[in-house]
């Protein structure tokens, strides 16, 4: 099961850093929530997996490790956080800029403009 | 020992002339005054134990683990440089009274002037090594001030820019050479640096070491290569070149010469580059003087030209050549500062110093001529003057001694020929200036300055006399105890008389006399020869090796700022892989010892879910609406992940955040074409992207594996062990959040809180055009606000706030918490102003969501500062246990306020960026419907 965990966030991180290489300021956000999401799920999995038993205590003697826990929890959050600021200040580079290019080229977008116009 | 108040009270008057300017100016100036007058007082008292031979060391212990104290020390050399800093910056101070015009600030430049005493002082009582290069480089940035005063002045500008960059750069030179010191020798205390000679000299840096300190001298005492700055530092005021490029800052490397001589000093290497550095300054310098015309420009060459005496001096291996460096120290200071004076006087009272114009003023000015010819005579070491004496001393030295081997010889001949020109450029300084016929094309008649002004000078030049005449009497003991700071052992015998009887220095002093008198008389055919050299301006090579420079540089930075974020990204992912592939490398194996689970049916469905839909996310990028319906999708599968693998507090976050994401994408893509525009990206990009990314998920992938099946052991037993008793929870998740690791939970919602903020602002005065169609060129719909929708949402409304108080309450022991039950309240609000517009909520909730922030982290912060109250640390935890009848035995735990403001914070700034997207969302589609 490991095994499959591992390859999976592999999969997502290597999706996640495509799409943040691509040219376009939307694109790139969504990019950027799928590597949080298998970066998440990475620091989630340095305590070792475990089924069946959180760290709610109950007098049992297995308890998931909680310490990346709680990390995560807040990494979640916090990366929420991210990505509404990311995606916010694409939005306002478009307003300013005139388009959501972040590949250092500058056209005017048509499409930005067709309302205005 | 009251010596260490004595940089200190400097620096208390640097503030004096700033506050006493609006009173008249001699006011100022005495007030200026005191302060240094009161320093040089101090000194005076400590002197008669420094004579005797005693050094005095005090130190505050100020930063001990890197070496640094604040440390002084008073010995004889640096008693010897504090009475010339303190005493011809009184001089200055009021010399300086009648040279500033009305229109200068006077009381800016007494700030500065004192500023830079304050730093000079403190290089030369300095016993830490450390904090004298902080007094050096404050010595550089106040003489940019002062050599900047006139800053409406062009030439100003640049000549305080390029003494900056050079003493500056020499400063850097110098720290490096310090911390290498310091580091050889264990200590940057001057007192155990001075005494470990043997141990810095056989070790491997000491040639570095060396070679940063001479660079660190040389800049600042302009030796060649580094002499071209000081000319250009004439365009200070006058008063300011008598006192930093006569007697102070161009001493400052000397003295570092001099204060290291004990260490560094005594080798082979020491005495053939600083005596050949020096010989070929001193040739340069009074060479260059003769042709100057400007009155400072001569003076300034001739500067150049005895720094390079006192460097060869001290480069030459005898004890007597660096006892006869410190007596030029003293010589030149007097009679040079003296000099500049004499030159300001000739300029502020007939408006020019071009030798050309100036002609014949001994008419007009026949004190100050007299004043301006004798420390002339002394420059040129005419007997009966203190010049006569230093240069005496320096001829016999340079008989005595076998720098150049079988060559040896030539050093006397040349420093002879130094001593010719040094006359040749005295004379000229007298007879063009003074006699030579009449003035020519001045402005004004020239006069005397008014009394005050002369009386700095004819101090000085009596003092030129005295210790020309007297020189066992007035300078003897105090040049005993310098040389015995500088030499760190007992002197020998040496003594200072006029007359030693006909030997073969006193030849060589006629010798430059007479050849001084040839060179003069025959200086027509020698400046047509001169002419025929092209003119180099200094100041225009280094303008343009600077200006080239900064070419370079924003060339550099073109290139690795190209404006692409794509590229930085790349670069970053690509270091990234370049830095943490080769360890692993190392590893002979991925998989550990750690027993693993085997595969069942639902996770390898989940597996497949979340590879499909990562792969569906790039694939689809283009269409951005599907792109991101596959993202929750993978965001989806993966809270269902957290929840299957016992991490239900994540899971519940991981669920509502996703909520709350997918809401942001949303509202966000109405702004932002639907569909991404075919990629114009090449072929070549698009392999090697893949290839980064690829590469980079290998990797995180492989280390996941590693770290699942190897054996931990965590911290996290702790945490376990002690979060009922000590946190008051059986949720360790949620302890750890608003307990054990409180702080940072606390540090995390400051950061939510100022991002939403951010947000806010961005958001704020934003202009965006709104598509009235889709990509498809269909109309958006008309019903705003299906009823179905309203309806449900207003009914489900307690609902969700029932179970977030749930979440919320329960959270200390069951999974949930503030942060939980914060998004599901954020939910709940946002589902009414997705049924029901912004206006509608507006109208029902008047509260601003930025006092939500505030009050959430205020709550939290209250909560911390609480367990202050009860002599505990920072957001120590309280709980108890209590009970009331019908509901029977509960726990109150002062974690839950704090986790109270987390939950506000939570609402606060989720709300506050959705809310405020959305506004725009309905403020633009309203300007849309009424056009």
């Amino acid at each position: 099961m490991e095994l499959v965990y591992s390859v999976c966030v592999g999969f997502m991180s290597a999706c996640g850093i495509f799409l943040m290489l691509r040219g376009h300021t939307f694109t790139l956000v969504i990019g950027l929530t799928l590597l949080s999401y298998s970066v998440n799920l990475f620091l989630f999995a340095s305590g070792g997996l475990t089924i069946g038993s959180p760290a709610v205590l109950n007098g049992s003697e297995n308890y998931a490790d909680p310490l990346p826990q709680a990390l995560v929890l807040t990494a979640i959050v916090i990366g929420f956080a991210m990505t509404a600021f990311a995606v916010i200040l694409a939005m306002r580079g478009r307003a300013d800029l005139g388009n959501d290019h972040v590949d250092g080229d500058d056209p005017v977008d048509p499409l930005a403009r067709e309302d205005k116009a | 020992m009251h010596y260490f108040w004595v940089p200190f009270l400097p620096m208390l008057g640097i503030i004096i002339p700033l506050l006493t300017n609006k009173f008249n100016r001699s006011t100022c100036a005495l007030a200026t005054a005191l302060l240094p007058a009161l320093a040089l007082g101090l000194i005076l008292f400590d002197l008669p134990a420094v004579l005797d031979g005693q050094a005095f060391t005090q130190s505050i212990e100020w930063i001990p683990l890197l070496g640094l104290n604040l440390s002084f020390r008073l010995d004889g050399l640096s008693v010897l440089f504090s009475l010339l800093i303190l005493g011809i910056g009184l001089l200055v101070i009021l010399y300086a009274r009648y040279y500033l015009s009305e229109k200068d600030h006077m009381g800016r430049f007494y700030c500065y002037l004192i500023m830079f005493m304050t730093a000079m002082l403190g290089i030369v009582m300095s016993n830490n090594m450390l904090q004298l290069w902080f007094y050096w480089e404050l010595t550089s940035i106040s003489s940019f001030l002062l050599i900047s005063f006139w800053s409406h002045s062009s030439d100003a500008r640049k000549g305080a820019r390029m003494a900056l960059t050079i003493t500056g750069a020499g400063g850097l030179a110098l720290l490096a050479g310090i911390v290498l010191l310091g580091e050889v020798v264990g200590s940057y205390q001057l007192n155990v640096v001075l005494n470990s000679a043997e141990l810095v000299q056989q070790h491997p840096y000491y040639l570095a070491i060396l070679s940063l300190f001479l660079l660190g001298a040389f800049t600042k005492s302009a030796q060649f290569p580094f002499h071209f700055w000081l000319p250009h530092a004439m365009a200070a005021p006058t008063p300011v070149s008598a006192y930093l490029h006569s007697a102070t800052m161009v001493k400052a490397g000397i003295f570092l010469l001099a204060r290291f001589y004990p260490v560094l000093a005594g080798t082979e290497v020491w005495f053939v580059v600083v005596s050949l550095t020096g010989l070929f300054t001193l040739l340069l310098g009074a060479y260059t003087a003769l042709f100057k015309h400007d009155l400072k420009g001569l003076l300034a060459y001739s500067t150049i030209s005895h720094l390079g005496l006192i460097v060869l001096l001290l480069g030459l291996n005898t004890e007597l050549a660096a006892i006869a460096a410190v007596f030029h120290i003293i010589n030149h200071a007097i009679f040079k500062a003296s000099l500049f004076m004499a030159a300001g006087i000739i300029d502020h009272e007939s408006g020019s110093r071009d030798m050309r114009k100036l002609n014949g003023l001994w008419k007009y000015m026949p004190i100050t001529a007299t004043l301006a010819m004798v420390a002339s005579a002394s420059m040129a070491g005419v007997p009966l003057l203190n010049g006569f004496l230093s240069k005496e001393m320096f001829f016999t030295e340079t008989l005595d001694q076998s720098i150049l081997g079988s060559l040896s010889w030539l050093i006397p001949v040349l420093a002879t020929i130094g001593g010719a020109f040094a006359v040749a450029y005295s004379l000229r300084f007298i007879h063009d200036v003074f006699f030579n016929g009449e003035p020519k094309g001045l402005t004004k008649t020239p006069h005397e300055p008014p009394r005050y002004m002369r009386v700095p000078v004819e101090i000085l030049v009596a003092l030129c006399l005295v210790v020309g005449i007297f020189p066992a009497y007035t300078v003897g003991p105090l040049l005993d105890s310098a040389s015995l700071a500088v030499l760190n052992h007992p002197l020998p015998e040496f003594s200072l008389a006029i007359w030693h009887g006909f030997n073969i220095p006193l030849l060589m002093s006629g010798l430059a006399i007479a050849g001084g008198l040839a060179i003069y008389l025959n200086r027509k055919p020698l400046f047509r020869f001169e002419g025929l050299f092209p003119a180099i301006d200094a100041k225009i090579k280094f303008e343009g090796a600077i200006q080239a420079c900064v070419r370079w540089a924003q060339k550099v930075n073109q290139t690795l700022e190209s404006g692409s974020l794509q590229r930085y990204a790349f670069w970053l992912c690509f270091f990234a892989l370049a830095l943490i592939a080769p360890p692993l490398l190392d590893l002979d194996t991925t998989r550990g010892s750690q027993a693993e689970y085997p595969l069942n049916g639902a996770v390898a469905i989940a597996a497949v879910l979340l590879v499909a839909g990562s792969l569906a996310t790039v694939i689809w990028s283009h269409y951005r609406l599907i792109a991101l319906l596959m993202l929750s999708l993978v965001g989806l599968v993966v809270s269902i992940t957290f929840a299957y693998f016992s991490a239900p507090d994540l899971a519940l976050t991981q669920l509502s955040v996703e909520i709350v994401t997918v809401i942001l994408l949303l509202l966000a893509l109405y702004f932002f074409p639907q569909h991404t525009p075919t990629s114009k990206s090449r072929p070549s990009h698009f392999v090697r992207d893949l290839a980064v990314a690829s590469l980079i998920g290998c990797i995180i992938g492989s280390i996941c594996f590693a770290l699942m099946t190897s054996p931990l052991d965590s911290i996290s037993e702790f945490f376990i062990a002690n979060a009922k008793t000590g946190g008051g929870g059986t949720n360790v998740v949620n302890v750890i959040l608003v307990d054990f690791r409180g702080f940072d939970t606390f540090g995390e919602i400051t950061v939510l809180g100022i991002a939403a903020l951010g947000i806010y602002k961005l958001i704020a005065r934003m202009r965006l055009s709104m598509r009235t169609k889709d990509h498809d060129g269909r109309l958006w719909a008309t019903d705003k606000y299906p009823v179905l929708l309203s309806v449900i949402s207003q009914s489900l409304l307690p609902l969700f706030l029932l179970i977030s108080a749930y979440i919320f309450m329960r959270g200390h022991n069951l999974p949930g918490g503030g942060f939980i039950a914060g998004l599901i309240t954020s939910i709940a609000l946002i589902q009414q102003y997705l049924a029901h517009g912004v206006d509608w909520m507006t109208k029902r909730v008047s509260v601003s969501y930025h006092y939500f922030i505030a009050i959430g982290l205020v709550t939290a912060a209250i909560t911390g500062l609480g367990s202050w109250a009860f002599g505990q640390p920072f957001l120590t935890s309280w709980f108890d246990y209590f009970s009331l009848p019908w509901i029977g035995k509960f726990e109150l735990t002062s974690a839950l306020v704090f986790d109270l403001g987390v939950y506000l914070t939570v609402i606060g700034a989720t709300l506050l960026i959705l809310a405020n997207l959305g506004k725009l969302t309905t403020k633009e589609r309203l300007t849309v419907g009424v056009r």
